[in-house]
């Protein structure tokens, strides 16, 4: 183990799965797990059980960088009344798909 | 399929059941046990798997047998003497480094073992070998990387494996064993030849042990017996608790 770790706990991972190819990975819940060979061997019995899964990420917890939700407000807010950043006054062409 | 060859059929189907049958059930004793929630959730999807595997293969010998007896009379209503699996999967469970050392010798086993028999001519059994073996192929995964982790860790999860290994080797020879039955169904070309079944598991086996600094115990003396049913004390214990229901309250449906 390449870092000193308390007896009883292991690092905690997060946990992201892709459902199709070319989709996003979604962040599907976390796990315990002494390095990340065996946080993928745990994700894959954890998270894809029931099938649909194509592709798995696992990231340690503490590399996650969240912004604060106390800070929310004035962190997004900002963007909410801008109308020229979303562009709803297009028509999108029936062939497009998944937008 | 003429008489003879029948009965060689359903016995090598009931052997290769049995084992999956035995060691799920092993397996499943560490569902709430388990060392961490997510290894008790991996014992508990393999004990299933193997459950999976066993049914299918017990299903395809009542169908080949053709004589009113369903998979679960055979899985609830034989005595120990007619169970045909190895002594190495009814051993009781032991610590996590037994289970795992028991595991791996399994699995690698079985990789090979489905692999062969993906090319039997009966396509049940051929079809049933190709999805056991993608199965397997995780459940080798999921051991090898503990023995790596254990055999290579630290002092006390080292020589816990070891001793795993040691205890468990006098067991593994009887996965290789071959009768009249094998004999007789190669023969008649229902199964291709498992004689390279044994040489491919140690390659295999020294290999890992390498990485895992694991040493090879020496040769000695080996266990055989089980697949004709001769069987150790423990196999009876977990019988008496795998059948007392179907036996308590027969013809019970759930």
């Amino acid at each position: 183990m390449s870092e000193k770790q308390s007896d009883t706990e292991w690092q905690l991972w997060e946990v992201f799965a892709q459902e199709k190819t070319g989709e996003p990975h979604i962040h599907c819940g976390s796990l315990h797990a002494p390095d990340a060979e065996m946080a993928l061997q745990n994700a894959r019995d954890v998270y894809s059980r029931r099938g649909s899964v194509v592709n798995l990420w696992v990231v340690p917890s503490k590399e996650i960088h969240a912004t604060s939700p106390t800070e929310a407000g004035e962190f997004f807010e900002p963007a909410s009344d801008k109308i020229y950043r979303h562009p709803q006054f297009y028509t999108i062409p029936k062939s497009v798909k998944d937008i | 399929m003429e008489n003879e060859t029948r009965q060689h059929f359903i016995t090598f189907l009931l052997r290769i059941a049995d084992d999956r049958l035995i060691l799920g059930h092993r397996l499943s004793e560490w569902c709430g046990h388990g060392p961490i929630l997510e290894e008790d959730i991996a014992l508990g999807n393999i004990a299933l798997d193997l459950l999976g595997q066993s049914s299918a293969l017990l299903q395809l010998g009542c169908e080949i047998e053709n004589n009113n007896r369903s998979e679960d009379d055979v899985v609830y209503l034989r005595e120990v003497i007619d169970f045909k699996n190895c002594k190495l999967v009814e051993l009781p469970k032991g610590d996590f480094a037994f289970t795992i050392a028991r595991q791996y010798f399994f699995s690698v086993y079985s990789k090979f073992l489905f692999e062969h028999l993906q090319r039997s001519s009966n396509e049940t059994l051929a079809g049933i070998s190709a999805k056991a073996k993608k199965e397997t192929m995780y459940h080798l995964r999921h051991s090898k990387q503990w023995m790596l982790r254990l055999g290579d860790g630290t002092e006390e999860s080292h020589s816990r494996l070891q001793n795993a290994v040691n205890e468990l080797w006098s067991y593994t020879s009887e996965m290789f064993f071959v009768d009249t039955v094998e004999k007789l169904l190669v023969e008649k070309n229902i199964i291709p030849s498992l004689d390279s079944l044994s040489s491919q598991w140690k390659e295999e086996i020294e290999q890992c042990f390498r990485e895992a600094t694991i040493a090879i115990p020496q040769n000695g003396f080996q266990q055989s017996g089980g697949r004709i049913g001769n069987h150790t004390e423990h196999l009876g214990h977990l019988l008496s608790e795998m059948q007392i229901l179907a036996r308590s309250f027969p013809n019970a449906k759930w």
